[in-house]
């Protein structure tokens, strides 16, 4: 049984988050059939239970369907939905790549924003057809016409018979797939060349073993194909191929140029199958591998603890389990005396650390204490000699360090114009240099810095959001290393030196940090039998200080009429409630002081 | 401040002293017990109160009072093991219900228990002012009644109806006067301090309104904000009205004057919120933290018997269907062990000002204290939280203050069993 190439349809859905892409691709499957109304869970796509719940799409996702369209003939839509956040941006462009058109969804009230452009241009560099849907038309504040405008002043593409639809309540939704048909291209390719496929996602399966998610884009792959990953060069023989239901794999005989399947090979390992690498014969292989390649590296790290020191092989295993399934995870062990044994992760960026963080606890059900996140500095030593340091507890003394060299992006803040100077002024709090402004239109302009990373890691997010009552968007690009005036600040609890709250910060903010830190652990750390000076260090000058007074009372006057065992419960609550806390000295510090630190939001 | 001299005895120690002129003669062979009966009707609730207990009709309390003799006759098997020495009618609002209905659950009681001399029990009944007359006054009495527990709370009208009290104080003080003209000379009256606003000076006066009236027992509790009630809505953690609550400084302040004034007055702290004229400290409370056994009677009462702890069905129509068979009330049993034991002994000995005794744990446990919390007591002698006074171990003035903390020490782990 072959496929008719002219009948495939590759596309993906690209969209400024809370566009409305996960639920037009919801109203797809929907009007496509494969599901009854009664088995959409609302957005289908996002099948792991944290991307469903934060609104936000993790892993790529793809689902082939049957769409009958009004020439009488049936059409294979395959839709590949893209991860929607800055950190998976890389995984995003391979996912664009395996595709010939890509639903460029505007909020009919927002219009265009900062990632809408992003995406698009993405989209337009691997040159995708362009096909724009403007949703939301049933909100009140709803204006397709001026949107209709913008996309055509913007980013320059037709856009008058865009579909104006309501993905929320299925309105217009037959326009839109009838646009598919008539608009994307038909996949290329000739299926009896040597065998080149784009992998654009893998997952782990215990059954399975690693199962690769890919694009043919010349040959054809089936059961038995000696196959090889041309970066990793693992190679395996192909045990099946099949295609993408709803949320299941249904096996097929074979794979050809032009259509989007998975692989499962008896590989124990998605770090053999590399998102962007291609699978090729190691019989017959092509000549060259599918450009755009690159490993992508961890550019974010922190210290992870099981909050119950026992737990220690636990967390390893789950890391272990949560690598498979993501080649972006690193993890080595490391010891902090504060905390006792964990491991130093690295990241794609802030989200990533927040997911892996919320699957541990989730999945694997481990209290996981993080300490606070950092970037890799360049620490250029006396000797000549460079460390990528990752972890501030190993930065060398002073006396050994010539200069140090932080990282920096370019990043590009979409912002309506009244909230330009508090925009501004963040991005010079953050140490940012300014490199210009566009005005996009009359309200609303795109700024442009360099900014260090570690700048932006904590919460600049956050405050972007609140200082620009959400309005603003912000993209960012690795720009490489710059030198920088970088000291270590440590905070002392109680005279004595807590490893894990140490970090690395720019002279110029480390007393500001420095103070903010002392009075966010003043609210975190409870009273004890004693006074607790809190200071904020560089080297032995102490540049911070305040103070946790002594407890005056911990009394339970009530007699409960003889319920002797609500009392023993308090007392055990408050017994396990110490447990938790992690010992320092002869002080006892709350879990989540380790992690309030992360977050000092000031405005 | 603390007793160089126990001044305080609960009752299980008392009988180990055949010498005590106070002891009556009783059989050896039989164990001590404390009784409590529970009347979970107000006439309406507080908004503080987190008590089993509601308002009721007539019928529901007849029901109730019956239920509650069955069960009262299903123990005839258990009394014959038992020296019945206290009885506390707790509440609830006890005095709520009619006189009748008391007078007839203590003559059930005397009955089934073989209770003989029933002046020589410490007999309690807790009473809400505004709900006493002269006439049920006299008609405790005549039941056995002799001593009276009368929640006043605040002496203050603006606070009592903050806290949703039904009476005022003037109220009260005419319940309280009739009460020592029908004969009742061991009263002991509840007050509540570090209520929303409240000023150190408003709880001093307060206090001092209380003491003017001399009774033989003052319960002085700070507020508890509980989970469920109206104040927490109000008061609760990050609620909008949380900042009322007077601070942990004012709180402390208050406790402390509360000692120094009562002291004054002739009152000794003899547990962490009990004062008390000498010789009328609270037998049948004593006798929780002395780990003697007790049998609650009633909606959701407590118990520990042998060496279980129980309570009884919460639901007062399951309560009132299923008490024929008086097993099958109970709920959440829970057999101590032997680690069990050792801890309740230390952390409800320790709530009494004059501690805990180490020769009396090696009887009980067989075992010397040093063996089993040997490394904590150095600990907590070492921040001064605990002190020993030859045999005895009790808590400092800052351990008062920080007594949850050390009771909490000495919860053993697990894995030691």
């Amino acid at each position: 049984m072959s496929i008719d190439q002219s009948k495939i349809r590759n596309f993906c859905i690209i969209a400024h988050i809370d566009h409305g892409k996960s639920t037009l691709a919801d109203r797809i499957i929907e009007k496509t059939g494969l599901l009854t109304s009664r088995e959409m869970q609302a957005q289908v796509l996002d099948n792991m239970e944290l991307e469903r719940e934060r609104g936000i799409t993790i892993k790529a996702q793809t689902v082939r369907i049957v769409y009958k369209a009004n020439d009488g003939e049936e059409y294979i839509f395959n839709l590949i939905d893209t991860p929607g956040h800055v950190d998976f941006n890389y995984e995003v462009s391979r996912s664009l790549a395996a595709c010939e058109g890509a639903v460029l969804i505007v909020d009919a009230a927002q219009g265009i924003e900062a990632q809408t452009l992003a995406n698009c241009y993405l989209a337009i560099d691997h040159n995708l057809e362009i096909m724009p849907v403007i949703n939301k038309i049933d909100l009140p504040s709803a204006d397709p016409d001026r949107v209709i405008n913008e996309i055509e002043d913007i980013i320059g593409i037709e856009a008058q018979d865009a579909p104006r639809i309501s993905a929320k309540m299925g309105l217009n939704i037959e326009e839109v797939l009838e646009q598919i048909v008539s608009k994307i291209p038909a996949p290329k390719g000739d299926k009896n060349a040597s065998l080149q496929a784009l992998i654009f996602d893998s997952l782990y399966d215990s059954y399975k073993g690693v199962i690769i998610f890919c694009r043919v884009m010349e040959g054809t792959v089936k059961r038995g194909t000696p196959i090889q990953m041309m970066a990793t060069k693992a190679k395996a023989e192909v045990v099946e191929v099949g295609i993408f239901g709803a949320g299941q794999f249904i096996p097929c005989d074979e794979l050809s140029a032009g259509m989007v399947g998975y692989i499962t090979a008896s590989l124990k390992n998605v770090k053999d199958t590399r998102v962007g690498d291609t699978v090729t014969s190691s019989e017959n292989p092509c000549k060259e591998p599918l450009p755009g390649y690159k490993k992508v590296n961890p550019m974010v790290y922190c210290g992870m603890y099981p909050a119950d020191g026992a737990k220690y092989p636990d967390l390893r295993d789950a890391l272990e389990k949560l690598q498979l399934n993501d080649a972006a995870l690193q993890f080595e062990a490391e010891t902090s005396i504060a905390l006792g044994f964990g491991f130093r992760c690295g990241f794609l960026g802030l989200l990533h650390l927040e997911i892996i963080q919320e699957r541990l606890e989730r999945e694997y059900n481990l209290d996981i204490v993080t300490t606070a996140p950092g970037v890799i500095y360049k620490v250029y030593k006396t000797d000549n000699s460079v460390i990528e340091l990752t972890n501030p507890s190993n930065l060398p003394d002073p006396s050994e360090i010539a200069y140090m060299e932080e990282p920096m992006v370019s990043a590009e803040i979409m912002v309506t114009t009244e909230f330009v100077g508090p925009i501004m002024q963040l991005c010079q709090e953050r140490r940012g240099v300014y490199l210009g402004m566009e005005y996009m239109e009359e309200t609303r302009a795109l700024l442009k810095y360099d900014l260090p990373l570690n700048e932006i890691i904590y919460d600049f997010f956050d405050a972007l959001k609140s200082r620009s009552k959400g309005y603003a968007s912000f993209d960012y690009e690795m720009k490489g290393y710059e030198r920088s005036e970088l000291v270590k600040l440590d905070i002392l609890i109680n005279k004595e030196e807590v490893d894990a709250l140490s970090f690395i910060v720019h002279a110029e903010t480390a007393y500001e940090r420095g103070r903010k830190m002392c009075e966010k652990l003043k609210d975190e750390i409870p009273r004890q039998l004693f006074e607790i000076p809190i200071q904020a260090a560089i080297g032995s000058k102490v540049i911070a200080r305040e103070t946790v007074k002594a407890m005056r009372k911990d009394v339970l006057a009530k007699c409960y009429g003889g319920d002797i065992s609500r009392k023993r419960k308090l007392l055990e609550k408050q017994k396990e409630g110490k447990k938790r806390m992690r010992q320092v000295g002869n002080v006892e510090i709350p879990q989540k002081a380790f992690m309030s630190v992360l977050k000092l939001d000031d405005k | 401040m603390i007793n160089k001299e126990p001044a305080v005895k609960g009752i299980s120690e008392l009988s180990y002293e055949k010498s005590n002129p106070r002891m009556v003669e009783h059989d050896r062979t039989k164990k001590d017990l404390g009784i409590y009966i529970h009347i979970p009707f107000c006439e309406r609730k507080c908004n503080y109160c987190d008590f089993l207990s509601a308002p009721a009709d007539d019928t529901v309390k007849e029901k109730y009072v019956s239920a509650l003799r069955n069960e009262i006759r299903s123990y005839q098997g258990l009394a014959n093991q038992y020296n019945v020495r206290t009885i506390y009618i707790g509440g609830g609002t006890p005095s709520s219900i009619h006189e009748d209905y008391i007078t007839s659950i203590l003559s059930d009681l005397y009955h089934i228990f073989e209770i003989k001399k029933k002046e020589e029990l410490e007999i309690t009944i807790e009473a809400n002012p505004g709900t006493l007359t002269k006439h049920k006054l006299l008609s405790y009495k005549d039941a056995g009644i002799n001593r009276l527990s009368i929640g006043l709370q605040s002496a203050n009208n603006e606070e009592l109806k903050l806290l949703g009290r039904i009476h005022t104080f003037e109220e009260f003080v005419a319940n309280y006067n009739l009460a020592r003209k029908v004969g009742f000379d061991n009263i002991n009256i509840d007050v509540i301090s570090s209520l929303p606003n409240q000023t150190e000076q408003a709880y001093l006066d307060s206090l001092m309104k209380v003491v003017a009236l001399n009774p033989e027992h003052i319960s002085s509790y700070s507020l508890i904000i509980e989970e469920g009630t109206l104040f927490e809505k109000f008061y609760g953690e990050g609620s909008e009205h949380s900042k009322e609550l007077p601070s942990e400084d004012v709180d402390r302040t208050i406790y402390e004057d509360t000692k120094t004034v009562l002291k004054e007055y002739g009152y000794e702290r003899y547990e962490i919120s009990n004062y008390a004229k000498v010789g009328f400290e609270s037998k049948h409370n004593s006798s929780y933290w002395t780990r003697t056994e007790y049998l609650g009677i009633g909606l959701g009462a407590s118990s520990l018997i042998g060496d279980a702890r129980y309570h009884n069905e919460n639901n007062l129509n399951q309560y009132i269907d299923c008490v024929s068979n008086q097993e099958s009330l109970r709920r959440e049993e829970e057999k101590l062990s032997g680690n069990n034991q050792m801890e309740e002994f230390m952390f409800l000995g320790l709530r009494m000002c004059r501690g805990i005794s180490k020769k009396r744990f090696c009887e009980v446990f067989e075992k010397d204290i040093q063996e089993v919390y040997g490394s904590i007591l150095t600990k907590l002698l070492d921040e001064k939280l605990i002190m020993e006074q030859e045999d005895y171990i009790c808590l400092t003035e800052r351990g008062l203050d920080l007594s949850n903390y050390v009771f909490s020490e000495f919860l053993l782990d697990e894995e030691s069993e």
